[in-house]
């Protein structure tokens, strides 16, 4: 990246003299963005201009900007209502497309159209991640011919994304509509942040609805950033203001590489928080009492390394980045505290989504296992349980990044699949000395198998009936009867955990994937 | 006046709250027994109770109203 004096604002001073006046007029009313009132109505609901924007997210604000004159012989239309160039990020160079929400309320004409294809097919070759800085209303209908269908057509846009998928990292910043059409650019994008209340994403406006199809809803709950953060899935991240999306897109970006050809940097290692319970303290005896997973990420991570994405959507599993002893690692929870921890169809979607981000970017992954299994009933059977649980299979088993399993509880039937159970080529599978690892937990093993006796028995001989065949259970599906057999690699006390880890982390840094030979896999959905 | 509503189908366990209680933000109210597992269910605001619709044992659906608030 060059210097802050290569800038074109380098003209600005002494040298000022020399500028063409022309130039000098035009570029001065391009950077103003839109008429005084859109800036005056932006501000007046908590939207930055989009410059300003830029000037926050980078180290130096934008520091290389393409087509700022694109239709500059049109009225009214600067920049053509999107800013699109290269500034840096903790030093990294990154691009960017931000829409301007002044001009014609930052919707497409032909030449917005084109300068994001340009921005898209610059990462690309340069391979440098691209952010998102979505505040658009969609498509100028008036000016549909040239930029909706044809082969450079916004369509292009969401086929370059789907391209660059995986290659670099994709980031969305939503601040304002992602409307119809326009949608579509955060859903193929990595991570979505969105700013509560001005963000909002939707195919048809709440208007549209009432007109199409008769439904009276607000935008809110149709298409706001809350519910999108915490009913569909499509937001990852809810950020209270603009300064704080933009500070987790830089914050979150710290994680990643810069593609798909590198691995994520290390920092400088930090101690883990201190806390007066130890693990030990923490992990319920009773695998059926809940406990705070969180709790325990808190006791083996980095102090102020763990990053959540979708914190709202499904939080029976949590997901996330965190740094151990410096490491990027990404972490795949069961969450007893909700839920119970069980896997649902959105909660396998968002694992599922999780693994694939990490895989892409060589980002270890870490599953910390305390789950009862898939949710059962007609609800989750109608809704498809069994092929999103599918995705989440597939998902982990295809990672060839380091996958380290953890059992710190229970983790019964195809619960131990999902969070890389032995058989899914974990580089090792650990278990907590509490770590239950079976078909189904004694109860229900005890009642499956023994239902009829169970019936037959006199109610005073029952509970001791009960009671005992629970006994033998346990005992056939003791830990170190695993051990010995070889189905887990390794017990750990949980204070020796992080350590393990660390040292685990390190030496799986070398690891090489060997791929099937095949275009691709025919992924359930 | 909101509702606490059961995060998933099950039987109830315990029922931690009585009509009059009151309620914060992120308290428990009820324990679900859900496969196999308890399954704390917390209020999202606060309040105080005007109704227990359930007890002890009975079964639940995903969604169905537990406890009504002021």
């Amino acid at each position: 990246m060059p210097s802050r004096k290569s800038d074109h604002r380098f003209i600005e001073g002494s040298e000022e003299t020399f500028m063409d006046e022309r130039l000098k007029r035009e570029r001065e009313a391009v950077l103003q963005g839109g008429d005084r009132r859109y800036h005056e109505k932006n501000q007046s609901i908590g939207k930055m201009f989009v410059r300003e924007r830029l000037r926050l997210l980078f180290d130096a604000g934008l520091e290389l900007e393409d087509g700022l004159f694109a239709n500059c012989t049109a009225d009214g239309l600067p920049a053509d209502g999107v800013v699109t160039g290269l500034g840096t990020i903790h030093g990294r160079t990154v691009a960017v497309m931000a829409n301007d929400s002044t001009v014609k309320a930052g919707s497409w004409g032909a030449r917005t159209v084109e300068k994001i294809l340009r921005i898209q097919e610059t990462a690309e070759r340069l391979q440098i991640p691209l952010l998102y800085l979505v505040d658009s209303a969609g498509a100028r209908i008036t000016d549909q011919v040239e930029m909706f269908p044809g082969r450079r057509g916004a369509g292009r846009i969401f086929h370059n994304q789907v391209r660059l998928s995986g290659q670099v990292p994709q980031i969305c910043l939503l601040f304002g509509p992602s409307a119809a059409g326009g949608a579509y650019i955060p859903a193929f994008c990595d991570v979505v942040i969105m700013v509560e209340k001005n963000a909002s994403m939707y195919l048809g406006s709440p208007r549209m609805a009432e007109m199409v199809i008769g439904e009276k809803v607000s935008l809110e709950e149709m298409g706001g950033a809350r519910m999108h953060c915490s009913v569909s899935g499509c937001g990852d991240i809810l950020a209270a203001s603009e300064e704080e999306a933009l500070e987790m897109a830089r914050s979150y970006l710290s994680y990643l590489p810069d593609s798909s050809q590198q691995a994520p940097r290390r920092q400088a290692p930090r101690s883990v928080a201190s806390h007066d319970k130890t693990l030990s303290d923490i992990i319920p005896a009773n695998q059926n009492a809940p406990f705070n997973m969180l709790d325990l990420i808190a006791r083996i991570v980095d102090e102020d390394s763990w990053f959540e994405i979708k914190k709202l959507f499904a939080p029976e599993i949590l997901t996330g980045f965190a740094r151990l002893d410096g490491h990027v690692v990404g972490i795949v929870a069961n969450q007893p505290r909700v839920k119970g921890g069980v896997l649902f169809v959105d909660s396998a979607d968002k694992a599922a989504r999780f693994i694939a981000l990490c895989d892409a970017f060589s980002i270890p992954l870490l599953f910390l296992a305390d789950v009862p299994g898939f949710m059962i009933g007609t609800k989750v059977e109608r809704a498809g349980i069994i092929r999103h649980g599918a995705k989440l299979i597939a998902a982990m088993s295809e990672a060839t990044v380091a996958k380290i399993s953890v059992i710190v509880r229970k983790a019964y039937g195809a619960g131990l699949y999902a969070m890389a159970g032995p058989a899914f080529e974990p580089d090792v599978c650990i278990a907590l000395p509490s770590a239950q690892i079976a078909v189904m937990g004694p109860e229900a093993a005890v009642n499956a198998v023994y239902s009829n006796k169970i019936e037959e028995l006199e109610e005073s001989e029952r509970r001791a009936f009960i009671e005992q065949k629970r006994a033998e259970y346990r005992a056939d599906i003791d830990l170190y009867k695993l051990a010995a057999e070889l189905v887990i690699d390794d017990i750990v006390q949980p204070e020796e955990l992080r350590g393990v880890l660390a040292t685990r982390l390190a030496a799986y840094q070398t690891k090489v994937a060997s791929p099937p030979r095949r275009k691709h896999a025919v992924y359930p959905v | 006046m909101s509702d606490v509503r059961a995060s998933m189908a099950g039987t109830v366990f315990q029922v931690l709250v009585a009509v009059g209680d009151s309620v914060q933000a992120g308290q428990d109210v009820v324990v679900l027994e859900s496969m196999k597992m308890e399954v704390p269910v917390t209020s999202e605001s606060s309040g105080t109770v005007r109704e227990v619709r359930i007890a002890v044992g009975d079964f639940v659906n995903e969604e169905d109203v537990l406890v009504v608030l002021d």
